[in-house]
């Protein structure tokens, strides 16, 4: 359900560090299931991530989805979008310093206008399916690497979205928190959204929970066309 | 627990509300003080006063409407003031020459 | 309109929310800002209420004052100019006065001494204004001792004290029979301080007062009219100690506001980043910035100006005191009548919540715009 057509990402055209990060990628990505584009640092997986989940746009080609063209949309659409449809797993969780746990995952629904009430017992329900719901007035500097992962993934999943994009999310985790953040990864699925994430940790390529495995290279797919 | 935005609108609410009593406290009080205005009127004009009493430090300060020329600059027009209430009234229109 | 109604209280929720995060910074602005708003307001309206009130009592003075001048200084007049006045047309009730100034050093006050036309007073015997009474902790019945202009000591009996509810016009009134005063200030008879007279018609008084000037070359007359302008411009912007306070709000708000428009912190500027991340519209974060800068100046203002409400309508302006007192010793004691400029209100609430607000978006704009995707890569 999300079709990618020749896509190039061109950074600093026309100038002197004129960088092509992506070179001409055609891919289909199926809904519902768990897909993970692996490959080194500098291959362009979180390029293209970016792209897919509407934070940035391709220089040529098309990102859709479903029927929807994502890459030719005015920014307020696309912010819509972006609002209902993904949630981000950023590698640096990208919490708001300050705020606590519960107004944190609360912040991707306030300009949504739904009912306070609504969101905040929403927001609750979800920090103790992910077991940090004694953490929840707790001020976010105060975490630690696991329990900031799981604030990240809870905000992730408060507008109820169809996709979930994670970048890198066992980069500051150590084995057992990376399997146990496959096990909550695999329940999201099985709530029936898509799971789209990048990495290059072996544990997340190689694990039985994963779908897919699309492998980068330069800017490129390593298995040419994967339609 | 209460949201933050109930409590400050709350009391932005009331500071609305507050404001707009202060007005009609305006003007209760002018209304209980019309007699004493009229009273006050009355013996500025049994006493044929021309001034409020408000600098009592000098002559030209107290009656402001009757200073004459010399007073205001007798040392000289550019000369600091001697009086605080200098630096809140200046010298009558008369005396600059404005007609 | 419901979900549009939520929609702001989220924004503000997270906007306090955030404001909370450095609690002693932004009270402090708070404070700041009301304290300065307090000031401009209560300065506004006290000067507003004495003009007023200035141009509803003082319309009850002469109508035409006739001082005589020789070089250039107030000197006393006689007799004769009041017979001359009687002969000039359009004029009617010309009467002599005495009146003067007596510095008592017991409490280095001056007093204004005055003949009144309206009673008469037994000899010896005094009218005081409040303010006196005060100065010298007297009342009805005690006497008071003063040096007239030859060194001799008079004592004088207080026969009556003025109302105090009038201290704004008689605080440092002393009422004496005309035999006193002149025996006091050793003025002989026939000379006077200065001679006030109506005129028989209104619209005519100017016209009069240019017949008093020509027929008394060394004489200058006072009119009503001007009496009542030199109370308009009582306590002008454009004056010493006004215009300091003035210019320091001015560069106060500056300052705050330049604070807030010089641009964002790389931190403020990340987190806009990640609002948009998780699909904050660029209109969304101008609102919440509009509301931060605007729930704080609007509070400001409100407080602000109730407190200056309070301070000079039901505490007669006590901050002020001091500062109107200056040097003198008598002061009156009076609370100023609530009389409000609405236009004035309105330009304070212009000139300080609209552009704190205003600053507070201009540097967002820029922000706001940029593409979040950088979020990701910090």
């Amino acid at each position: 359900m999300i079709y990618l057509d020749n896509v190039h990402k061109i950074f600093n055209q026309g100038k002197v560090n004129e960088f092509q990060a992506i070179k001409g990628v055609d891919l289909t990505l199926e809904g519902g299931k768990i897909s993970v584009l692996k490959g080194p640092s500098g291959s362009g997986k979180t390029t293209l991530l970016t792209m897919i989940g509407g934070l940035s746009r391709p220089t040529s080609g098309r990102v859709r989805l479903q029927d929807r063209d994502l890459s030719s949309l005015p920014e307020r659409f696309l912010t819509e979008i972006r609002r209902k449809t993904f949630g981000f797993v950023f590698q640096q969780f990208n919490l708001i310093k300050g705020l606590s746990v519960l107004d944190n995952v609360m912040v991707p629904a306030l300009p949504t206008g739904r009912d306070h009430k609504e969101v905040r017992d929403q927001a609750a329900a979800l920090l103790g399916r992910l077991k940090i719901a004694h953490k929840s007035g707790a001020r976010v500097e105060w975490l630690s690497g696991g329990e900031a992962q799981r604030v990240a993934i809870a905000r992730a999943l408060v507008n109820d979205p169809e996709i979930v994009i994670a970048d890198e999310p066992t980069a500051n985790l150590d084995s057992a928190l990376s399997e146990e953040f496959l096990e909550i990864i695999h329940g999201v699925k099985q709530e029936g959204r898509t799971v789209l994430m990048t990495s290059h940790d072996p544990v997340v390529c190689d694990a039985q929970v994963v779908d897919r495995v699309v492998s980068m290279r330069d800017g490129a797919l390593v298995d040419g066309h994967q339609a | 627990m209460v949201r933050y935005s109930t409590t400050m609108l709350t009391l932005l609410a009331v500071g609305g509300l507050a404001f707009a009593a202060s007005f009609a406290d305006a003007r209760q009080g002018r209304e209980n003080m019309h007699e004493t205005l009229l009273r006050k009127q009355k013996l500025v004009g049994e006493l044929g006063l021309t001034d409020l009493c408000l600098f009592t430090e000098a002559r030209y300060t107290r009656h402001l409407s009757q200073a004459d020329l010399h007073t205001p600059f007798q040392d000289h027009p550019m000369s600091l003031d001697h009086f605080p209430s200098g630096s809140l009234v200046s010298p009558p229109n008369v005396v600059r020459g404005y007609e | 309109m419901n979900s549009w109604l939520e929609k702001q209280r989220s924004i503000i929720d997270f906007t306090i929310a955030s404001l909370l995060r450095r609690k002693g910074r932004n009270l402090g602005l708070l404070v700041v800002y009301t304290a300065i708003i307090f000031l401009l307001a209560s300065v506004m309206l006290f000067s507003h209420s004495v003009k007023r009130e200035a141009q509803v009592v003082l319309a009850g003075s002469p109508e035409v004052i006739v001082q005589r001048m020789v070089a250039g200084r107030h000197d006393l007049i006689s007799q004769d100019y009041a017979e001359k006045l009687k002969g000039v047309r359009g004029a009617r009730n010309v009467t002599p006065r005495l009146w003067g100034y007596y510095f008592d050093p017991t409490v280095s006050a001056n007093y204004t001494v005055m003949v009144p036309d309206d009673r008469t007073i037994a000899p010896k015997n005094i009218v005081v204004g409040e303010g006196i009474a005060r100065a010298r902790g007297a009342g009805i019945g005690d006497v008071l001792a003063f040096r007239g202009y030859d060194g001799t000591l008079f004592s004088f009996s207080i026969a009556e004290v003025l109302a105090s509810d009038s201290e704004l016009v008689s605080a440092d009134l002393m009422l004496v029979s005309e035999e006193d005063y002149r025996s006091f200030f050793g003025i002989p008879d026939g000379l006077f301080t200065d001679i006030v007279m109506t005129v028989r018609n209104q619209r005519e008084v100017r016209t009069v007062a240019q017949k008093i000037a020509t027929a008394l070359p060394d004489t200058r007359p006072i009119l009503r009219e001007e009496i009542l302008r030199t109370y308009d411009s009582l306590f002008d912007w454009r004056e010493g100690m006004m215009l300091v306070l003035l210019a320091g709000s001015v560069l106060a708000f500056s300052i705050f506001a330049w604070e807030k428009a010089s641009g964002l912190s790389a931190e403020e500027k990340r987190e806009i980043g990640i609002l948009k991340a998780v699909g904050w519209e660029t209109s969304d974060v101008i609102r919440m910035k509009f509301w931060e800068g605007g729930l704080v100046s609007m509070f400001a203002f409100l407080l602000g100006y109730l407190l200056a409400y309070l301070h000079v309508f039901h505490m007669s302006a006590g901050l002020f005191e001091t500062v109107l007192k200056g040097w003198a010793v008598l002061y009156p004691d009076f609370s100023p009548t609530p009389f409000i400029d609405g236009f004035q209100v309105v330009t304070l609430f212009f000139f300080t919540v609209f552009p704190y607000t205003v600053a507070t978006i201009v540097p967002i704009w820029r922000a706001a715009i940029i593409d979040p995707d950088a979020v990701m890569r910090s």
